[in-house]
């Protein structure tokens, strides 16, 4: 019988459906009776078993023009050996098949209940499976489930290879269409053949129905088919199936006249490009790409490629993508400081985006270096006391051991009780260490929230952390006039916990321990107690006593020791009170022309008393105000004189 | 040359027909360019002396369109295959992608086909390439003759396929197996555009066995 010359391995469009099946069919047309003896192909229908199994006939033929090739239908051969018995002639029948070098049977499930063919099949099968001859088989169901079949036809069908064509997926349905169209010599707008692809057909006979439809439908049809009409099309069935019909007859004629190799070996290509290039690795390797033009490693995309997995692809790109970003950003800030570092591949490689935030934050920081402690403030200056000297141990601990010991050390006392002078004292001290090395910030809350702001209106707020970020010792005066921003506690947090991590000193001041600020957030009171948090009185006995000594050499005021016994006694609320006071007595006493002394002093300070307010007692408790209110103190009693008129009243 | 470039979506390869002279490579892209459609065929270069042998060489262009998204083209060359063309044929050989080695099933020609394949391991290995690695696959031209003057499939794989690469049988002057080699070599050299190598799909199995 002859074959039909339309069906061959060239128009036959692989996908991964139907691989498996192709190659076993191909390999089995080059070596006939060697490979795989059956060959059993099983498949939906319109899926193109009979397709193949005339390719293989065609190719078989074609490698070897003297192989007997036959191929019949289960129901051809059912008539045949029906003529066959009416004629007496079943030997000859039996004979012609047994000399086949290649047979193919379609419809092998049309065997079921027929008893009589069966066994018929058995001996033939037999027989030229004895001769080393090739059968191959298609069915819509593999043989174990063809009913009623003779269990030795089962096993026999089984024995070689038992494959099974899938239904197309979008990327085989559309190199189809494109190969059937080619055929036709049809032309659509863009599109619209993919638009074909995606739709859901379970069969190619029902997808080249729809394409008929569609060429149809373009040609004898008042409109254009377009990629949104495309399923309105297929739904309405527009034309007389006459139309379609004469396009199918018309389709094979010109398929042969040209250009079929070509378009088969086009479709086959397609289906090799589609298979090595999944959707998600062309996502991956444009990126890969991409970034790599531009000088940038892709070490991480790279890896999700090896994957034999999909990935989640949008979550790499999306991190990968912002690293380059900020890389891109961080060499900008880079540039304009310094080229060089700009130029470097360290902004190249988003494996290394720390490395890089740290160079430039190096840069940013060498640059426009924070605020530094005031050259004012000297430890050697400063007079320690009982009230005090909790504190000043841990300074000096810190100054040995900046990051080891107390670290964050946190201060607090009232205004005026010397934590600004103590904490720049620190930080100059720190700055002498390692020869200069040592960056130290020093900086007011207030000051810091108002860069902040100032950063964010310029947008600047990348170099402005970056400078924090860098420094070895961060000191930060009156924290608590952060607590109630937002902003500034979570850059501060940030910046806290960059610099502790990495062992960097944190010296923090604030009016009172931090558990009594209101509006200070939990995770910064936290980190802050996590430290050594002392108190810093107001200035005890033994202190004030330094001060003011301290205080009375600096005005060059000469004095005995009277005065300062005096003055030391009275209680103070801070330190720069003392200095006022002195400042205060010198004036006066310059003024009258008389000299220093303990009594000058009593009858100045005692007959006005500045800022009552703001007194406290030596030992911390506040004191009573009704005895620190001058018009409420009787300051001078009536002498005698006075008492005797007032009883004569 | 870049086989395929994501960015640009664009794959090319470079195919050359490689092969002692007058083994039919001139031939198998003369049959090609017959079969492309006008609108995809670029101008066919042939550079050839008046009695039909390749003087320099042939180049077919080939713009296979867009397959799943990428802008395709094929470059096919030929070599001259006489001996004396050693320095163009290396020339030519430079950055291909793949090789199809045609040889001449006549039976006085089996030396020249040795000799040529030889000269092929030697040029590839000049460039650098590894030619177990190099996509290639085999061409057994004129088997359209009279049996008794060429020899079968299975003397020239013994003689010329020690490395079992695909082999196709083939009558390049009518188009026997023309495109077959053409698709051969095209899959084997496609399959290597994915990133993580070309792992061995079953569908390799066809081509491998004659």
């Amino acid at each position: 019988m002859e074959l039909d010359a339309r069906y061959r391995f060239e128009n036959y469009v692989v996908g991964s459906a139907n691989r498996l099946a192709v190659s076993a069919a191909r390999a089995v047309a080059q070596a006939p009776g060697a490979a795989f003896n059956p060959l059993f192909i099983y498949s939906g229908s319109g899926l193109g078993k009979t397709h193949l199994l005339l390719a293989i006939g065609h190719l078989a033929r074609q490698l070897q023009p003297d192989l007997k090739v036959a191929y019949s239908t289960v129901d051809e051969l059912v008539d045949e050996l029906n003529a066959s018995v009416a004629s007496s002639a079943v030997d000859a029948l039996r004979e012609r098949y047994q000399n086949v070098n290649v047979l193919l049977l379609d419809d092998v499930q049309f065997l079921a209940g027929r008893r009589e063919t069966q066994t018929e099949i058995l001996r033939l099968f037999n027989g030229l499976q004895r001769g080393g001859r090739q059968v191959v088989l298609t069915s819509d169901r593999p043989p174990a489930e063809i009913a009623d079949l003779d269990e030795r036809l089962i096993t026999r069908f089984s024995g070689g290879l038992v494959v099974d064509v899938g239904a197309p997926d979008y990327e085989t349905r559309a190199a189809i269409v494109r190969v059937k169209c080619d055929e036709r010599g049809a032309k659509f707008e863009a599109g619209v053949l993919d638009e074909l692809a995606r739709i859901p057909f379970g069969n190619v006979r029902e997808l080249q129905g729809a394409l008929n439809r569609l060429i149809a439908s373009q040609t004898l049809g008042e409109r254009a088919v377009t990629p949104h009409n495309v399923r309105e099309v297929l739904g309405e069935r527009p034309e007389p199936a006459g139309a379609s019909a004469a396009a199918a007859v018309a389709a094979p004629v010109r398929a042969r006249t040209g250009g079929s190799e070509f378009s088969s070996f086009l479709s086959d290509l397609s289906a090799v490009v589609a298979q090595q290039i999944e959707p998600w690795r062309i996502r991956l390797l444009e990126v890969m790409s991409r970034w790599r033009e531009e000088g940038f490693l892709t070490a991480a995309i790279e890896r999700a490629l090896e994957g034999a997995e999909e990935p989640d692809v949008e979550a790499t790109v999306r991190q990968y993508e912002s690293a380059v970003a900020r890389l891109q950003s961080l060499a900008r800030d880079a540039q304009a400081l310094d080229p060089a570092l700009a130029a470097s591949d360290l902004f190249r490689d988003p494996e290394r985006l720390g490395e890089a935030e740290l160079a430039v934050a190096r840069l940013l920081g060498a640059a426009e270096p924070p605020p530094g402690p005031s050259a004012d403030y000297v430890r050697s200056d400063f007079e320690v006391g009982p009230s005090n000297q909790l504190a000043v141990h841990a300074a000096d601990t810190v100054i040995e051991e900046p990051g080891k010991k107390y670290n964050p050390l946190v201060i607090y006392g009232a205004t005026g009780v010397g934590k600004t002078h103590l904490l720049n004292a620190l930080g100059n001290e720190l700055i002498g260490l390692r020869g200069g090395a040592t960056t130290v910030a020093c900086v007011s809350a207030r000051q810091f929230t108002e860069e902040l702001i100032a950063a964010l209106r310029d947008g600047t707020i990348e170099r402005w952390r970056a400078r924090y970020r860098v420094v070895d010792v961060l000191i930060i005066d009156d924290v608590h006039e952060c607590a109630g921003t937002e902003r500034t506690q979570e850059e501060l947090f940030h910046i806290f916990n960059a610099l502790y991590a990495s062992g960097r000193q944190i010296v923090l001041s604030m009016r009172c321990a931090p558990k009594q600020i209101d509006g200070l957030e939990d995770r910064l009171r936290s980190r802050f107690e996590g430290g050594l948090v002392v108190e810093m009185q107001a200035p005890d006995h033994v202190l004030r006593e330094r001060l003011y000594a301290r205080a009375l050499a600096a005005a060059e005021v000469r004095h005995d020791r009277s005065l300062v016994d005096y003055l030391a006694a009275r209680a103070v609320a801070s330190v720069s009170e003392i200095s006022s006071t002195v400042q205060r007595l010198a004036q006066a006493a310059d003024v009258v022309g008389v000299p220093l002394t303990a009594s000058f002093a009593r009858k100045e300070l005692e007959g006005r008393i500045a800022a009552p307010a703001m007194a406290h007692t030596g030992n911390g408790h506040p004191a009573d105000p009704l005895f620190l209110d001058e018009e409420k103190v009787i300051w001078d009693w009536p002498d005698v004189s006075g008492r005797a008129i007032e009883e004569f009243r | 040359m870049p086989l395929v470039n994501y960015a640009t979506r664009e794959i090319t390869c470079k195919i050359v027909y490689y092969g002692p002279g007058r083994s039919g490579k001139t031939t198998n892209l003369h049959y090609i360019y017959e079969q492309v459609p006008n609108d995809r065929k670029g101008t066919m270069v042939s550079l050839a002396t008046q009695t039909d042998r390749t003087l320099f060489f042939d180049f077919l262009p080939l713009d296979l369109g867009s397959i799943s998204g990428f802008n395709t083209r094929f470059q096919l060359y030929t070599v001259p295959g006489q001996v004396y063309y050693q320095s163009t044929r290396k020339l030519v050989l430079q950055g291909a992608d793949g090789v199809v080695f045609v040889a001449d099933s006549q039976a006085r020609q089996l030396d020249e086909n040795i000799e040529s394949m030889q000269d092929l391991h030697a040029n590839l290995a000049e460039h650098g390439m590894d030619v177990r690695t190099v996509p290639l696959v085999l061409q057994y031209n004129k088997q359209d003759l009279p049996a008794e003057l060429i020899h079968d499939t299975a003397t020239l794989d013994d003689a010329l396929n020690f490395r079992g690469v695909p082999a196709f049988s083939a009558g390049a002057l009518h188009g026997t197996g023309v495109f077959e080699t053409l698709r051969g070599i095209s899959e084997i050299v496609l399959r290597r555009l994915s990133p993580a190598g070309s792992s061995a799909t079953p569908s390799t199995a066809h081509a491998g066995s004659r």
